[in-house]
């Protein structure tokens, strides 16, 4: 292995008397991508910031050794903010998380790279305008020529995460610091940035860390992988010894908490009835742009059934509808045209408010923040009248709470005192109390960790076989879809493009779609591991 | 129709709308008032023809239906009736008395921004720190002050006491340009100052809501001076929400000079509606109450278009 | 997880919204007994001993005729702040209801209550106040229906941003999928997540009724003589600023200073009722390594 780009020793970040980051080690060589994975509170953002002095939290102090090889060798600990500067941009570029937030609305793209350039290479504006030309070319940006006087707003996600890695390489720096760049994409838009990142490197040679918590990713990108769990290096191994022999139990409990595409469905069902039948459902809604409003067609001419006591798979990238398609089936948007039935009655009827119930993705927001868990859990039961008086609320709030894993003691708590697994086991015990003949779970697990996901994933399995229930699973994730579902449609711009069995969709692909999507999904095994 | 153009269209249209609320508004005021409203403008000098003349010069005897169409088409013509007290068309004495009040909210406005926008970003950026401390609670004391008070403590030390400038009095611009300053030195600062302390916090919570945003992080990440960072990142897309503070506060000081106006017998539209007020002159409060809705309405007008011309957002689809 | 502080106690820390409340509570022992502290009576005219500055026998001295200062300032307060706390209970009470309805329904209720809000806010606060008064004339009950009237679409702006930004909240939408009902859902949901909001402006309106008010009776058109008011002491005492200036001072103080105390009061609440600003202040106390 060449020398280090990036030499980290001893890293330790603290606030207050907090220890955030303790004393973590890595190092990263040219051409190289070291990634850093690690749960929500492990520590890796903080780390890569900590270590190239970007580091903005109030009160935080930064200790140990990161030094930048070069000419010259800088120690980025405690360098004074002119050195930082001349660092940041000039020989670390970023890649941040959020491409909606992260460009300035304001600025022409153009802009936005030449800046860089005038800073660190002193060019003039009329200079770095072929530069940056040619950066847009580089990363793949359609009509790069026209696009230098767009703004932000103009481009779509994949498209400004694209320019963003433009900036942070404008400058030509040693070493790319990208801090879960693609979390925030597809996945289809997500494999063509680890494509169109790993060319790069080869072309520029630049040296790259690469921070997500998502393993599949880190198996994509990583030539080295080191492991945080609560600011600790837990494991730093190659990347074919972190997935093949992982030392660390964490490192084990994070790959086996993995969902991955070929793994087992849930059990099958004999013969049922089907419960929930739509035909042709068409939703639009106007949609109010500070420019005046435009009607989008959502959902077009869907239709689909679900067996009782199945699970139907629905898939689809952002912006393909399947939230709407939730909503539709709760009432809570109208549908232009089409029908959706539970058992022939429509579902905007009254009665079935009692028997179509729905879990959201965010754990957050999810549940008031002003009341109990007990008050959430039996809001339901009021307002159908499923218990007798307070004491038989609170009898079923407890009987609930240990169905979904919980101890009864919960009940009395509030949300902020809860984790996210615990506030999304209480969104299920509320969805279940009204004991639902469909249950719709809208991304239910997608903003959890991925081992909380895991054990709530089980949970719901386990709940569907207990208790016969009946499931739409929404979801962008394939391998967990794979996981819950009997059937799966895949959605995209509002339209059905395939509809069969999970079985078969996953072993024979039909649509050119599906099969992108598929192909996008990060394999379990890492790159360069041979054939799978 | 370009995005910009359907934008500006929109907001006119709004205008629209509300002056029409307006013009019902003003036009009912008349009519709410408890009893007749000839009989209390004409108060003591009350005889059966000259009740019979003012009510039917101005036209209150006819049906309200008619009464407010015609309202409506002098008022489009620029004829807005005459005052109950001296007889004089409404407009004219309105347009005489504009001038001295928008020298006065200019004036104010300026002073307001050149403290505002220095301390407002100065505390932002500091935030948390003991200079946003003081910054913050010294603007609240500025808000929390009776602009009449501070007005009468003004030239209680700088006229009276002091001798350096006139308790009182408006000299025109354009013909007395030293005398112009030295009479708006001390009610423009009344004015300014309070707007000022206003508009300081606005500036800075404005501004800090913009340095919290993902592109300043972005912009500090490719090792930009501090200076480039707050004017090209910072400052310029806090310049909208600035922009809007600074119509909005225009418009209140153009309605709420009136006391200042009274305190330093400024012969501005103010203490015109005042004056209108206590004499129970209808006509004119009607008058002046409309033309400042209209210039508050023109003002948010101006505002949205230069709003449109910064944030590319607006203009681009 | 981590314990929250009682919104309470993390408002008292602060030193600079402790000392607002305690003024405050000293205000409002004024408006219960100004009658029983104040020394002499609000009338009672003494002229031997007019003009007198601030002394032993009158803590705030004399007026031009020999009233005490002091007395005519409690008792002013006392109506000064009956007014504001009249109206602003009006504005908000209409208003909120104004603003929950139009967030939480939407639709063309909305556009209406909306578009007759904003023709209220196209005029400025005191020109609207002097208009009512011009229908119908001066007096205490004018002034409070006016600053009453005229604070409305504040509050109805207010609950209506709140209410938009609630509504859109996973849980409601979980309550409205439940079939729960509207009510239940305003009185249980909503109202209960807009309340910081409306409290800070509840304050802040309180501090701006004050000025309202003094302006209105410093003009002539709020309370009328005999009854003594801030403002027109204020206005009394020009004639006299240089050679009495306690005649001055002291009631624009006292107006200044109930109007900090309010102000500095919602800052402060505003600090410790929006989550925001909360997990900030929180922050900064984990980090101070409590």
């Amino acid at each position: 292995m060449s020398a280090p780009v990036l030499d980290v020793t001893d890293l330790r970040v603290r606030i207050g008397n907090r220890e955030i980051v303790g004393g973590v080690s890595l190092s990263v060589a040219r051409e190289q991508t070291l990634g850093i994975v690690g749960e929500s509170g492990s520590g890796k953002s903080m780390t890569a910031l900590a270590a190239t002095g970007l580091l903005d939290a109030p009160g935080a102090v930064v200790t140990g050794s990161a030094v930048l090889a070069g000419t010259p060798q800088t120690q980025l600990v405690g360098a004074s903010a002119r050195v930082l500067r001349g660092v940041h941009g000039g020989r670390i570029g970023f890649v941040f998380q959020d491409p909606g937030t992260s460009l300035n609305p304001l600025l022409t793209l153009e802009r936005q790279i030449t800046e860089s350039l005038e800073a660190h290479r002193g060019s003039t504006r009329r200079g770095a305008r072929s530069r940056a030309l040619e950066l847009l070319e580089a990363v793949g940006l359609p009509d790069p020529s026209a696009r230098l006087h767009s703004y932000p707003h103009q481009l779509s996600g994949g498209q400004r995460q694209r320019v963003m890695i433009a900036i942070a390489l404008a400058c030509d720096p040693e070493l790319l610091i990208a801090d879960e760049p693609t979390t925030a994409l597809d996945v289809t838009t997500q494999a063509q940035i680890i494509d169109l990142v790993r060319e790069l490197q080869r072309d520029f040679g630049t040296a790259v860390v690469w921070i997500s918590h998502d393993l599949g990713v880190i198996g994509q990108v990583a030539d080295q992988v080191t492991v945080l769990q609560a600011g600790e290096a837990v494991e730093q191994a190659p990347v074919l010894d972190v997935f093949d022999h992982p030392r660390q139990p964490y490192t084990r409990e994070l790959l086996d908490a993995r969902p991955l595409i070929g793994a087992d469905g849930p059990p099958p069902v004999e013969e049922a009835p089907v419960l929930l039948d739509v035909a042709g459902l068409d939703v639009t809604f106007t949609a109010e742009t500070p420019r005046g409003r435009s009607d989008v067609r959502a959902v077009q001419d869907l239709s689909f059934r679900i067996r009782r006591g199945t699970t139907l798979g629905l898939v689809g990238e952002s912006g393909s509808g399947k939230s709407t398609v939730a909503a539709a089936l709760t009432a809570l948007v109208r549908p232009a045209a089409g029908t959706a039935t539970l058992d022939g009655i429509d579902v905007a009827d009254r009665s079935m408010r009692r028997r179509i119930s729905m879990v959201f993705q965010d754990p957050f927001s999810s549940l008031n923040p002003r009341r109990t868990v007990a008050a959430a859990i039996a809001e339901p039961l009021r307002v159908h009248r499923l218990a007798d008086g307070k004491r038989g609320r609170a009898a079923r709030v407890g009987e609930l709470l240990e169905l979904v894993g919980l101890t009864p003691e919960f009940a009395s708590r509030y949300p902020h005192e809860l984790s996210g697994g615990q506030r999304q086991r209480v969104s299920i015990a509320r969805a279940v109390a009204v004991e639902p003949d469909l249950l719709i779970l809208d991304e239910s697990t997608a903003s959890l960790d991925v081992s909380v996901q895991d054990r709530v994933l089980d949970l719901l399995a386990e709940l569907q076989r207990e208790l016969g229930l009946t499931y739409l699973f929404i979801a962008h994730d394939l391998a967990v879809v794979q996981r819950m579902s009997h059937d799966v449609l895949v959605l995209r711009d509002g339209r059905a493009v395939e509809y069969r069995s999970a079985a078969e969709l996953f072993a024979h692909p039909d649509a050119d779609y599906t099969r992108a999507l598929l192909a996008a999904v990060p394999p379990a095994r890492p790159r360069g591991a041979g054939a799978a | 129709m370009t995005p910009l153009l359907r934008f500006l269209t929109r907001r006119v249209l709004h205008s629209l709308v509300v002056l029409f609320g307006v013009l019902v508004l003003v036009f009912a005021l008349v009519h709410l008032v408890p009893g007749d409203p000839v009989r209390i403008a004409l108060g003591t000098r009350y005889t059966p023809e000259a009740y019979e003349a003012l009510r039917t010069a101005s036209g209150l005897d006819r049906p309200l239906l008619q009464q407010f169409l015609g309202y409506v088409g002098s008022a489009v013509r620029g004829d807005l009736g005459v005052s109950f007290r001296n007889g004089d068309p409404v407009t004219v004495t309105l347009l005489e008395r504009l001038p001295a009040t928008v020298s006065l909210g200019l004036v104010g406005i300026v002073i307001a921004l050149l403290i505002a926008i220095p301390l407002g970003v100065f505390s932002a950026l500091r935030e948390g720190r003991l200079s946003d401390g003081i910054i913050r609670v010294t603007s609240q004391f500025g808000v929390s002050v009776p602009d009449f008070w501070m007005g009468i403590l003004l030239i209680g030390l700088f006229s009276t006491t002091l001798g350096w400038l006139p308790t009182s009095g408006y000299r025109p611009l354009f013909d007395d340009p030293a005398g112009w300053l030295r009479h708006i030195v001390l009610p423009g600062l009344t004015v300014g100052l309070v707007a000022g302390a206003i508009m300081t916090r606005y500036v800075r919570s404005a501004v800090l809501e913009v340095a919290s945003m993902g592109y300043v992080r972005t912009a500090r990440s490719k090792g930009l001076s501090p200076g480039v960072v707050t004017r090209r990142h910072v400052m310029r897309n806090a310049l909208v929400p600035i922009l809007t503070i600074t119509g909005i506060q225009l418009a209140t000081i153009l309605g709420g000079v009136i006391v200042v106006e009274v305190v330093f017998a400024w012969p501005g539209l103010g203490r015109l509606v005042f004056n209108a007020v206590s004499a129970r002159d209808y006509p004119l409060i009607q008058g002046a109450v409309l033309l400042i809705a209209v210039l508050f309405l023109l003002i948010n007008l101006l505002v949205d278009v230069l709003y449109a011309v910064v944030d590319p957002r607006i203009r681009l689809s | 997880m981590n314990q929250r502080v009682s919104p309470w106690k993390l408002l008292l820390t602060n030193p600079i919204t402790a000392l607002s409340a305690a003024v405050l509570v000293v205000v409002a022992v004024i408006v219960v007994g100004a009658g029983a502290l104040a020394p002499y009576g609000i009338n009672d005219i003494d002229v031997p001993n007019a003009l007198q500055g601030p002394g032993l026998t009158h803590w705030f001295g004399t007026d031009e005729l020999g009233r005490d200062v002091l007395s005519r300032v409690l008792v002013a307060i006392q109506a000064s702040m009956r007014i504001a706390v009249i109206s602003v209970t009006f504005a908000a009470v209409v208003g909120v209801a104004i603003g929950l309805l139009a967030g939480y329904r939407g639709g063309w209720l909305d556009s209406v209550l909306m578009r007759v809000v904003d023709v209220m806010f196209a005029f400025p606060v005191l020109l609207l106040a002097l208009a009512i008064v011009a229908i119908l004339g001066p007096g205490v009950t004018t002034t409070t229906l006016a600053i009453g009237i005229v604070f409305t679409p504040i509050f109805a702006r207010v609950a209506r941003a709140s209410t938009l930004s609630v509504r859109t909240e996973p849980y409601v939408a979980v309550s409205r999928t439940m079939g729960t009902g509207d009510g239940y859902i305003l009185g249980h949901h909503v109202l209960p997540n807009i309340s910081g909001p409306l409290i800070v402006q509840t304050s802040l309106s309180l501090a701006f009724a004050t000025l309202s008010e003094a302006a209105l009776s410093f003009l002539g058109l709020g309370i009328q003589p005999p009854q003594p008011s801030l403002g027109r002491m204020i206005f009394d005492s020009q004639g006299f600023v240089t050679m009495a200036w306690w005649m001055a001072v002291f009631p624009g103080a006292a107006i200044f200073v109930i109007v900090l105390a309010f102000n500095l009061l919602g800052d402060g609440l505003r600090d410790v009722l929006d989550p925001k600003q909360r997990t900030l202040i929180e922050a900064r106390r984990a980090g101070r390594g409590r």
